[in-house]
């Protein structure tokens, strides 16, 4: 493994497991972990899985005018968003490309904190602090991040602080044996969960005491790719990037009615002008929009294959974003884009694997209805 | 007679037909396996063809022809279920068989010592 990656606090503890590590990020992170991902990616659907993304940034800002500074780089409500609540964003480039999604929670500090994606984390920094004014953007480098994802979860998060009265996207933070815990009853399965930012120096001590619980097993990223498909939710440089904006992305229901044409606060945040009209109008049907597919036979569609309306035509009107096999729903399962003319649910086409056309057919996502509790 | 390649096959040879499988090393890199394809019973194969396509949870990996030959029997067993191949690389999940003119064709590959060193 190469020298120059970044390790979470839980690297030792991922070692000790037999996971085994690959690059991803710039980390070095766990794949899969001796369980396999099928089996892990099963027991996160029937008990509870515990993920570590302490390589996804964490940062705060602070100022009295945060949300309306946030406002100006992400097409959502912020100002909007009630105590101790969080929500699903993205921040967006002048031509309505998405640069990044990322989760944004209010405290009850009155600071809003982000969690954003690995990748993207530099760049986002760099973004927010160009364009806050006096808000200020503190990246924290010195908290680990976990998920616990499952029917399980509350469970056995509640055996350490009381989580059973937290709603879906609330937020909050607990004082616990492992120090502040930061927990908001959210995910990126489809399963009910919380993601729980803890002090790295306490996340090792917290990690075990989860996993010597029954219910709790370890998950790699192979086992949280296949979950967060299934739940049809996009990974940002695959399903989602610069190129597509909300509206082909089928992510406008993330964009609330007071930023919208006519709402309180109208617009005035990048590519305003390209994703309200696409809003408000009918869509074109030339336009890309993001699709579930369905291959017909067993073999998945992956990634790069390309899309065609015809067995026998030459030129493909789409590709696939991310493809695999969905363990819980037990037949492949792909995301991509075709054009809005293609993408209702029931439309019959066809993909190119390993040179051959392979039937399949445009469906409603997601693949797996989510269980969140509301 | 059993030996082994470096792509991880193993071949099996009775008589004047050789089954081939993948190896328990290699089904355990490969991670579960999701879907397989065989090739036709009656095709004419050559060495290096690429004649088997495995998909596990991470990828699609090929499995190509070790010998030259014609593809006498397929294992419909592991296309109905792939999982079967995680659980018996060596021994009920085999791949295909492939009837051969010349036997020496086996002769370049490595016997189970060999194997496991490589695998080492």
């Amino acid at each position: 493994m190469g020298e120059n990656l970044e390790k979470t606090p839980l690297h030792a503890l991922h070692l000790e497991l037999g996971a085994r590590m690959v690059p991803f990020a710039g980390y070095e992170m766990p794949v899969q972990y001796p369980t396999g991902v099928m089996k892990e990616h099963l027991h996160t659907r029937t008990a509870a899985g515990l993920f570590d993304v302490s390589h996804m940034g964490q940062l705060l800002l602070e100022g009295d005018n945060a949300a309306l500074d946030l406002e100006r780089l992400v097409p959502q409500s912020i100002c909007g968003l009630g105590d101790r609540r969080q929500r699903y964003a993205f921040f967006t480039n002048e031509d309505g490309g998405i640069l990044d999604d990322l989760m944004v929670a209010r405290r009850a500090d009155g600071d809003l904190f982000l969690v954003v994606n690995a990748a993207c984390k530099a760049a986002d920094i760099a973004h927010l602090r160009r364009h806050l004014g006096a808000t200020t953007v503190i990246e924290i480098t010195d908290r680990a991040l976990l998920a616990l994802q499952g029917p399980a979860a509350e469970t056995a998060l509640s055996r350490i602080v009381p989580v059973e009265s937290m709603a879906f996207m609330e937020s909050t933070v607990f004082p616990s044996d492992f120090g502040n815990l930061w927990v908001s009853r959210s995910g990126y399965t489809g399963e009910d969960g919380f993601e729980i930012s803890v002090a790295c120096d306490r996340a090792e001590d917290f990690a075990r005491a989860l996993l010597e619980m029954p219910e709790v097993e370890p998950i790699g990223l192979g086992a949280r790719d296949s979950l967060r498909l299934e739940a049809g939710l996009c990974l940002y440089g695959n399903d989602i990037d610069a190129s597509t904006d909300p509206v082909q992305a089928d992510l406008g229901w993330a964009i609330q009615k007071a930023r919208r044409k006519g709402g309180d606060r109208e617009g005035k945040f990048p590519g305003d002008s390209v994703i309200l009209r696409k809003l408000a109008d009918a869509a074109d049907d030339a336009d890309k929009r993001r699709v579930g597919i369905r291959p017909d036979g067993r073999g998945p569609m992956r990634e790069g294959v390309q899309l065609f309306e015809n067995e026998a035509d030459d030129t493909p009107v789409g590709t696939i974003t991310s493809g695999a096999f969905g363990p819980s729903v037990d037949h492949p399962i792909s995301m991509g884009y075709v054009p809005a003319r293609l993408a209702h649910p029931g439309t019959r086409i066809w993909g190119e694997v390993r040179g051959k056309r392979q039937p399949a057919e445009i469906v409603r996502l997601p693949f797996r209805p989510a269980t969140y509790k509301r | 007679m059993i030996k082994f390649t470096e792509d991880h096959e193993w071949l099996s040879l009775d008589g004047d037909i050789v089954t081939v499988g993948i190896t328990d090393h290699a089904q355990e890199q490969l991670g579960d396996i999701v879907f397989v394809e065989l090739p036709e019973v009656g095709t004419q194969v050559s060495k290096g063809d690429e004649v088997v396509v495995i998909e596990s949870v991470k990828a699609a990996s090929d499995i190509v022809a070790p010998l030259d030959g014609e593809i006498v029997e397929i294992n419909e067993g592991i296309i109905d279920v792939p999982g079967k191949v995680n659980e018996d690389a060596e021994g009920a999940a085999w791949f295909f068989k492939v009837k051969i003119d010349d036997e020496s064709q086996l002769d370049e590959y490595m016997d189970e010592t060999a194997y496991k060193d490589l695998i080492a």
